[in-house]
């Protein structure tokens, strides 16, 4: 009886000794790793292109997908060989600190603004961003924001500044900051009630949307523009140059810019490729 | 808007349609979250035992420190453990960040405190018991844990199932320090964040449903045996 | 753990331990303080006493459990160390396994073989008449069958000097003969007995020397009809005569 107890306990042990012998085995294939954000990730952009770029080339992307400060914050650190986020300015300040070797435009999408059907601050149908904006601030509608240093957390912020109105004075009023996600934040905002700023994709592909519409779209000011820069292997040398460039090459190609633009969903175009040709 | 019926009733549709891809997840967390348990026991087992049967000098700190850190926030594991792995960190030569190996680290650490704390204390009640007897035998100090630790092993089942409880459900350490990454690092309890941020409410609960069951299968398993021990005056 | 003189007499007719001036206290008490006693190679020597008196107390010094406050435990003659002695207390302590792994766990922390303590280990269990219980749980066992497996367990070690704390306090008249059938036993084939009692009867079945403690002293020691039936210090008086005797100042 005692025996049967020990073996038993001695084969789990070595069962989970092996486990984690194994778990450490990294799949032999090449692979890079790529920084980028929680809105490309969820629209399902990454499961639509990255099979064909593997196809083409045998490589594996890896991606990580946080806010766009967090996947600047990682490649900073070296933990990753390609970014590819939205916030231009941050992008260019990367680049010129010597994280990156170049930037390049890979695509846009544009953000709107989503609320709910019955429209409390009367925002709907609008297409000059800012005067929405400050009618929402005007009717304290409440508003949620990411609040998470991300790309749309930034875009949001300029057209906030844009529109003239010192959102901090109401953070914890009418203004909500979720720091987190664009999924999470919607969630969120949508059990509030919140109005809230998002990229089209993510809201495309959002499932749980409600009763929630389109607001405001349409302003150039919306347009969200997507850069893709490989990590400087000069400052972090196991960086995998090569296969990094060959994704980044192959974004910017023409193949690649068509699959991007024939992602679609529920039959639209969430991403409009405009590399320089 | 949506009823909380149908919303279930469409999770277990998804769980009933399983797929590979779901399998590869559930085994991921398994193998992640079973060699985390299985390493913090190692280090947690005997650490427990060596407080729980002896005196000596910091003993007292070493309780303090151990009950404190079995409230570790996850989310500050894997903040720790990124600095470490990460590329610019002191073991970033070792390339483990993102990969599950980096989880299990995380999670190691994670549920050590939880298993030495707990340890300690069946082991503690076990000595009382058997303190003047092992005396009297003689038995070394090294032997004294052993018998210890083999004896309260029914006790320390349960011990480890704590242990894998809170592995198995948390989020927070592997998100970061495993990055989510699609058919390599992508476990339940990730995925369900994923999820739930894209809004597929359905599918994030099919995978709740789905931990849920593997926690009962587990702890069911093991209190089986441990009543089975109970009968025979072994715990 | 216990201070030790090995010296190299080996008289037989020599006491195999010898108290000095043995103390102890603690949290600022006096529980035992100058004692000075034999106890004679061979022979079985009872401690005796009302309850507080110190008995058990001196019990876990002589075998070395405690350190004393003052004074030494000496042995002479005998090797020092473990293999020597062995101790039932009132109360088995029975490890959470099977009667069989019980015996055996007492053989391995002596440092025998596996072949050496399955062949001890079943002639204990015949001894103590478990052999076809040597499967169960040893805690599933009675109060009684209990004690004899803690007898059998502190034999199977072959040690010079066995004590027992009351280990028939809490058992029936059956059980308390079956643990005195394997005390003797044991005594015959020459092993040196130290048992605490309260059971007068037990006494004059068992005794050969007799310790009496009174307050934490030693009140008289002797052979045991002197010390049972014409008791010297009133505390051993007061005692036999079922009286409480309070005086400490004697």
């Amino acid at each position: 009886m005692r025996r049967r107890h020990m073996l038993s306990l001695s084969l789990s042990l070595a069962l989970g000794t092996a486990l984690a012998l194994g778990a450490g085995t990294a799949k032999a294939q090449e692979f890079i790793l790529v920084q980028s954000t929680t809105s490309t990730q969820n629209s399902g952009l990454f499961d639509h292109i990255l099979p064909l770029f593997q196809a083409e080339t045998g490589i594996e992307v890896r991606v990580v997908a946080v806010g766009t400060g967090q996947a600047i914050k990682n490649a900073e650190n070296g933990d990753g060989d390609v970014l590819f986020v939205h916030a231009k300015a941050a992008e260019e300040k990367f680049v010129a600190e010597g994280h990156g070797v170049s930037r390049a435009d890979v695509m846009y999408n544009d953000f709107v603004i989503v609320g709910p059907a019955n429209d409390p601050a009367g925002v709907a149908g609008m297409n000059d961003v800012t005067a929405a904006l400050a009618k929402l601030a005007g009717a304290e509608a409440p508003f949620a924001s990411r609040g998470d240093d991300s790309g749309t957390h930034k875009a949001e912020l300029r057209l906030w500044k844009a529109a003239g109105i010192d959102v901090q004075a109401a953070s914890g009023g009418w203004y909500r900051e979720t720091g987190s996600g664009m999924g999470a934040t919607l969630n969120t905002g949508t059990g509030m009630g919140a109005y809230i700023l998002t990229d089209r994709a993510t809201w495309i592909a959002f499932g749980n949307k409600g009763d929630y519409q389109i607001a405001v779209e349409g302003d150039e000011r919306l347009f969200n523009q997507y850069g893709i820069i490989l990590v400087n292997p000069e400052r972090h040398p196991h960086v995998k140059a090569e296969a990094g460039q060959a994704f980044i090459d192959w974004v910017l190609s023409g193949d690649g810019q068509a699959a991007i633009a024939g992602y679609l969903v529920d039959g639209q175009q969430l991403f409009f490729p405009n590399a320089e040709g | 808007m949506f009823s909380f019926g149908d919303m279930m009733a469409e999770a277990l549709g998804l769980i009933l349609a399983w797929d590979r891809e779901l399998s590869a997840i559930v085994v991921l967390s398994l193998r992640v979250t079973l060699s985390a348990v299985a390493l913090a026991c190692l280090i947690g087992l005997p650490l427990g035992a060596l407080i729980g049967a002896f005196r000596f000098p910091g003993r007292g700190a070493a309780s303090v420190a151990l009950n404190a850190l079995m409230g570790l926030p996850p989310v500050v594991v894997g903040l720790f453990v990124y600095l470490m792995l990460s590329a610019s960190g002191p073991l970033g030569v070792l390339q483990l960040l993102y990969t599950p190996t980096a989880m299990i680290i995380a999670q190691t650490i994670l549920v050590t405190p939880i298993i030495a704390a707990l340890t300690k204390q069946v082991v503690e009640d076990l000595h009382g018991e058997y303190a003047e007897q092992f005396a009297s035998f003689g038995v070394s100090a090294r032997a004294r844990v052993v018998a210890l630790l083999w004896d309260a092993r029914y006790s320390l089942l349960t011990v480890a199932l704590a242990g894998f409880g809170r592995a198995v459900a948390e989020v927070g350490a592997v998100l970061i320090v495993g990055g989510n990454i699609n058919h390599v690092t992508r476990v339940m309890t990730t995925t369900i964040a994923l999820e739930t941020s894209k809004g597929n409410l359905q599918l994030a609960l099919a995978l709740g449903v789905i931990l849920l069951g593997l926690a009962v299968v587990v702890n069911a398993g093991v209190m089986a045996l441990r009543a089975s021990a109970v009968r025979a005056a072994y715990a | 753990m216990r201070d030790t003189v090995m010296e190299s007499a080996q008289d037989c007719a020599a006491p195999i331990l010898t108290a000095r001036d043995l103390g102890f206290a603690a949290s600022g008490q006096v529980l035992l303080q100058g004692v000075d006693l034999e106890i004679a190679r061979g022979r079985r020597t009872l401690v005796m006493g009302a309850n507080g008196a110190g008995k058990s107390l001196l019990l876990r010094l002589l075998h070395g459990l405690l350190p004393p406050s003052s004074g030494a435990v000496l042995w002479q003659g005998a090797r020092p160390g473990r293999t020597a002695q062995a101790m039932v207390f009132q109360r088995p302590v029975m490890l959470r396994r099977s009667v069989l792994a019980n015996l055996r766990f007492a053989l391995r922390v002596q440092g025998l073989g596996w072949r050496a303590r399955a062949a001890r280990a079943q002639e204990a269990l015949e001894m103590a008449h478990l052999t076809d219980k040597a499967r169960q749980p040893a805690r599933l066992l009675s109060g009684g069958e209990q004690q004899r497996l803690a007898v059998a367990r502190a034999l199977v070690c072959d040690p010079e000097i066995l004590f027992l704390d009351e280990p028939t306090s809490s058992l029936d008249p059956a059980s308390t003969q079956m643990i005195e059938d394997l005390v003797n036993a044991a005594h015959v084939r020459g092993v040196t007995v130290v048992m605490v009692t309260h059971d007068r009867g037990q006494a004059r079945r068992m005794g050969d020397e007799v310790i009496f403690l009174h307050a934490g002293r030693v009140a008289e020691t002797g052979p045991r009809d002197q010390v049972l039936d014409a008791p010297r210090s009133d505390a051993a008086k007061a005692w036999m005569a079922g009286r409480l005797y309070t005086r400490t100042d004697f």
